[in-house]
Formats: C-alpha cells, structure tokens, sequence
C-alpha cells in the first residue's frame, strides 16, 4: 500500500458542476463502497470535468483502477476529463494502471464452453475404449511373457503387493464374511421355521456364500482397499515424473508396476475368498444354533451331503477374474492420471466404481452361464 | 543503496536468535536479521544453508526452536487465529513451485484473495486480475488456462501475479529466477525492481542467482555454517574476508556475474 495506510472511508462529490472531489483512502477494502459511489453519481453534463484528488490520502492499484476505469468511461461518453492535485506517489501507479489498461482491453476473453454434442461425445467415448483396450492388450501381452520366462516377473513387488493387499486384508474380510454369514442364516431363519424347514439353513448359507457372497464381498472390499492404491501409487508416479523416468531407463511401467500387482491379487482374491467361505459358515452354523436348534454336529453332516463341491469351485472360478478385473482397472486408471494432483482423487473414485461395477456385471454374465449349463 | 529515496525506513522484519534444529542436525544458530521498509533484502547461501527454511519461519510456516521474529513489529508465534489473518493479508508469497491451485484457471488462482478477503464484484475483480496479469506479462489468452497447462516461467509470473493482487506491503520470493532461462530471469528481475518502484512493495527474496543478486537486491545476507555470515550491498559483500563469502562471489560465476554488472 502505497502512503500511509491513514484508512478513511473515500468520498466522492461534485462541487460546483464541473469538479469531481475524491477524498479518503481509495484501497482494496473500500472498493465496493466507492463502486457504488461511483455508480450512483449523476455526472454532471458540462463537457470538462475535472477531478480533484488532492485529497485522496492513500491509493493501491484497486483505487486507481477504478478511478481509471471511470474516467475511460466518462471520456467515451464525450467528456474532457482531467486530473488535479494527484500527489506524486500516486502518479506512477496512475501511469502503471493505464498502461496495462490499455493491454487488457478488450477486457479478458469469455470462456468459451466445449460443444457437447454427439460427434464429440463418440469421439471422446471411442478414444476411452481404444485407449484401454491397447492398455489390456500390452498387459496381456507382457503377462504370457513373464509367464513363459518367470524371471522377468518382479518377485519383491509381488511378495511386497502380496503381504500389503492380501495379508493385510485378513481382518476386514473375515469380519465382513463372518457378518454375512449371521445375516444370510437370520433372514433365512425367519422365512425357514414358518415351514418347520430349519436344517435348510445349511443350503441357504452355504451355497449362496460359496458361490456367490464370499467371492463378490472380497471383491468388492478389494477393490475399495487395493483397486484405489493401485490407481493413487501409479498417478502419483506420474505427476512426479517417475514414470517417466522407469522409461527412460529402458525399464517397462507393465512390467515393474502392473504384472506383480495383477499377480499378487490373482493370487491373493482366491484365498481370501476361501478364508472368507470358512467364516462365513462359521457365523451361518452359530445363528443356526441359537435361533433354529440346529447343532454343530447336525449343521456340518448335513453340509455334506448338500453343498455340492461344484458351488465351492465356481465361487473360486470367479474370483481370480474379479482379481484381474480390480487390479486393471486401477493401474489403467493411475496411467490415466494426467500431471495434475486434482486427477489423482477424480482417477481413484472412478477406479473403484468402474472396478465394482465390472465386477458385478462379471458375477452376472456368469450367473446367466451357468444357468444355461444347469450348474 | 536505495536509502536516500525512502522516506520512513522502519523495520519491517525483526528476526532475533534464532535457532532452528531437525533432530540432531543444527540449520540455524542465532540468526538476526533485521529488515527494513523499501529495501529489496536478498538471503543468500549454498544449497542446505537454510535460506528457505528461514523464510518459512518468516512467513510463520515453520516454527523456530528459539528466538523470535516480528512481523510489521508483531510476534509470529505469539499471533493467533485473528491476528495472524491480518498480517497474512499485508504479505504476499511467491513459492518456488508456484503453490497456484491446480483445480484453478490463472485467472481464478490470481482472483482468489479478493474473493476470499474482499466483497469487490465480481467485474472489477475481473479488471483487477486482468491488470495483475498484464502486470507480470502474462498473455490475455492465458487467463484460462490451467496450471497444468501453462509453462514453469508462466507459472512463477502467474504465482507472482496472485502474490500481489491484493498490493501487499511485503514481498516474499522463493527462488524467483531458479530454472528460468536467463532472458526470463532478467524480465523477472525489471519486474521486481518495477513493482518494486511503483508499489513501494519491500521484497524479500531467497536466491542463489548471482545475477539477480547484483542487478536488483539493495541488501544481501548470506547466510553459511548456521548463521548469517554477512549482511550489505553486494560491493560490500565481494569485499568481505569471510572466506565463504569470498569463495560464494569470487568463484568463477560470482567473478562473472560481477564483471558483466560492473560494466553494465
């Protein structure tokens, strides 16, 4: 702030029909004021104006804008306009203000909104798919050769994906699955003991966990724990340039950063599908116990002979493709990100729905199969 | 330097004993430092001699171990909440990375502290950002461009921009000319001493670019082995015995700098 900041409240007034009086501190604080002042002042009609501003006492360039922008205004209006008493500190700013004026004008250009019409929105949609099939294509390509030559496949990586995206997980999908399986025999019970139908509860929950439940909550957490880090790690590697930089070393991004997390998670999804299975029934067999009189001994015989192994391996089937289907998705999403922080939260979100989405449309691709198959 | 030209010279920035450690290693061992109105106040130094790291206690990001540092005649650390907000709104920064919102046009990043700290409409907000760009040379067709999309030298003009939108009293630069090429850094340096000028801005600066050093900065710290080696003009400065000093301004790019100043 130029002078001394001697904050008074600006004033504006006509005196004598041709002079305009400025007093007070003209500064980013009482710009609106002195906007509305300005406005709501009937310019008198004589031609010369002139503006007495020895009075004002501190300016910045917000006051010399509009102070300049006024008089720009009275000017094409036709008046002669002419400034008096301007203190010298001021006039430099004056002098600053006006030549930059005289650049912006015509003031800065309106945004212009991109058409949304159907062309581009094809376009747009078109460059996505084909964007990601190539991404599929180069993974599966890299896959087959690490897997004809597994000692291209980072081992450290996977172990490392392994311990943090599988061991890690162990609780909350075991908490999770125990929980479905006390829900799936509540509802169940209900419903079953107005038959007197109690022992099917060992149908109920055991062939809707193993074929369908277990598989999908693990996906669906997977995807929400692991899906979202792939895409969060691989974007913020990329706003760092450290992506760039494993190209530039000849390394391949597929290779080091998206085989041992599509391995790690193959591997991982089926075993805690099948810690999730075991627990599942655990909390099945317990709310069999308590609320419909089916014991232990009589939960797991009848167990046997009715979950067929069948259901056991389509839930263990789907999982390695739900696997694929998370890893993918995030590591194609953290290559989307564009070196910008804002993308890495936008990219993330997306993985995760786009993941759980596939994942259920999977589930019920296969559901329709197996049908037709009478499986 | 530039002493006979400003009218009140009072201390802008007091900074007192201070003392800065992470862990075990020692940055800062009574630092003082005093900074005065007008003054363009350059803090020099090798790379890990803490330059930046005093500027971050100076502008309140950091805390110091001990001493203390006035702002405007007010203790940082002793600012709470209200107080501190009102000093913050009497400087404006300028960070090495630009610190511009990336979710932000230019031109929104520029208008963000009077929308947040003013009531101005949001057409003279419009005049006064298109003003602020054209001030640090920024072209019109830039104003809604992301940061993402716009140059590192484009971005350092657009974070000064914002840095002054609201005509603080007090500069601070961080790094200015680092990693622009030199006929941008020499633009960067006239539109400092520009500002400079017309704003009455007092600017203080970390840099380790000789040239800018000796182009626009009316005082010099140099700071070395934790504490603040010397203070004064460059001329000053070349001439000190210090050993560090000397080594800093008569290395082969100090000489170089120097000489292509001396002849200018």
């Amino acid at each position: 702030m130029t002078g001394t900041p001697q904050d008074r409240e600006p004033h504006v007034l006509i005196v004598d029909d041709a002079t305009i009086r400025c007093e007070g501190s003209w500064i980013i604080p009482h710009l609106t004021m002195l906007n509305t002042l300005l406005t709501e002042i009937q310019w008198p009609l004589v031609r010369d104006l002139v503006w007495d501003v020895v009075n004002i006492r501190a300016m910045d360039t917000g006051g010399a804008i509009v102070l300049y922008r006024t008089m720009r205004e009275l000017r094409s209006k036709g008046h002669q306009v002419s400034l008096e008493g301007l203190r010298p500190e001021f006039e430099d700013l004056m002098q600053f203000v006006s030549s930059h004026w005289d650049r912006v004008h015509p003031a800065l250009p309106v945004k212009e909104h991109k058409q949304e019409n159907l062309k581009w929105w094809v376009s747009r949609h078109t460059g996505h798919m084909v964007n990601a099939l190539a991404f599929v294509g180069e993974a599966t390509v890299h896959m087959f050769r690490s897997l004809r030559r597994p000692s291209m496949i980072r081992w450290r990586a996977l172990f490392h994906s392994l311990d943090r995206d599988g061991y890690h997980a162990l609780p909350i999908t075991g908490l999770l699955a125990f929980l479905m399986g006390v829900v799936i025999a509540y509802q169940g019970a209900e419903q079953l003991r107005q038959f007197g139908a109690n022992i099917f509860v060992v149908d109920l929950v055991g062939i809707s966990l193993f074929r369908e439940i277990s598989p999908l909550i693990v996906a669906i957490l997977i995807a929400g724990r692991s899906g979202s880090a792939y895409a969060a790690q691989i974007g913020t590697m990329k706003v760092t340039e450290e992506l760039d930089a494993v190209r530039t070393l000849g390394l391949s991004p597929m290779q080091l950063l998206v085989l041992p997390r599509v391995f790690a998670l193959v591997i991982a999804v089926p075993l805690l599908t099948v810690y999730a299975d075991i627990l599942g029934v655990i909390g099945g067999a317990l709310v069999a116990s308590s609320q419909l009189n089916v014991s232990g001994v009589e939960f797991v015989g009848r167990f046997e002979e009715s979950v067929a192994l069948r259901h056991f391996f389509i839930g263990m089937g789907k999982a390695p493709c739900f696997a694929v289907i998370i890893a993918m998705v995030g590591c194609y999403q953290g290559f989307q990100i564009r070196s910008n922080v804002d993308d890495v939260g936008k990219r993330t979100t997306i993985g995760v729905v786009q993941s759980i989405f596939l994942v259920i449309v999977f589930d019920a691709v296969c559901s329709i199969v197996f049908s037709w198959w009478n499986i | 330097m530039a002493s006979d030209t400003i009218q009140h010279r009072n201390p802008v920035i007091e900074v007192s004993h201070v003392c800065t450690r992470f862990g075990d290693a020692v940055v800062h061992d009574d630092v003082n430092v005093t900074i005065m109105s007008g003054e363009i106040f350059a803090i020099a130094g090798g790379n890990g001699s803490g330059k930046s790291t005093l500027l971050r206690e100076i502008i309140g990001l950091q805390a110091q171990a001990e001493g203390s540092i006035r702002l405007f005649g007010q203790d940082m650390a002793e600012l709470r909440g209200q107080g501190a907000q009102h000093v913050y709104r009497r400087l404006g920064v300028m960070f090495q990375q630009g610190g511009l919102f990336s979710s932000l046009t230019l031109a929104e990043n520029v208008a963000v502290p009077l929308r947040e700290h003013t009531d101005v409409s949001a057409e003279l907000i419009r005049d006064i950002v298109a003003v602020k760009i054209a001030t640090v040379e920024l072209p019109m067709d830039s104003a809604d461009k992301f940061p993402s999309e716009l140059s590192g030298g484009m971005r350092r003009r657009a974070a000064l921009a914002r840095a002054i939108v609201m005509d603080p009293e007090l500069l601070f630069l961080d790094e200015p000319t680092a990693g622009l090429d030199p006929i941008i850094a020499a633009g960067f340096d006239a539109l400092v001493l520009q500002l400079k000028a017309v704003l009455g801005l007092t600017v203080v600066m970390v840099t380790h670019d000789l040239d800018s050093l000796w182009r626009i900065a009316d005082r010099v710290a140099v700071l070395g082995n934790g504490t603040i080696l010397g203070v004064g003009t460059m001329h000053e400065l070349s001439e000190s015995s210090d050993p560090i000093i000397h080594e800093y301004f008569h290395g082969p790019r100090g000489r170089a700098a120097q000489s292509q100043y001396e002849v200018s």
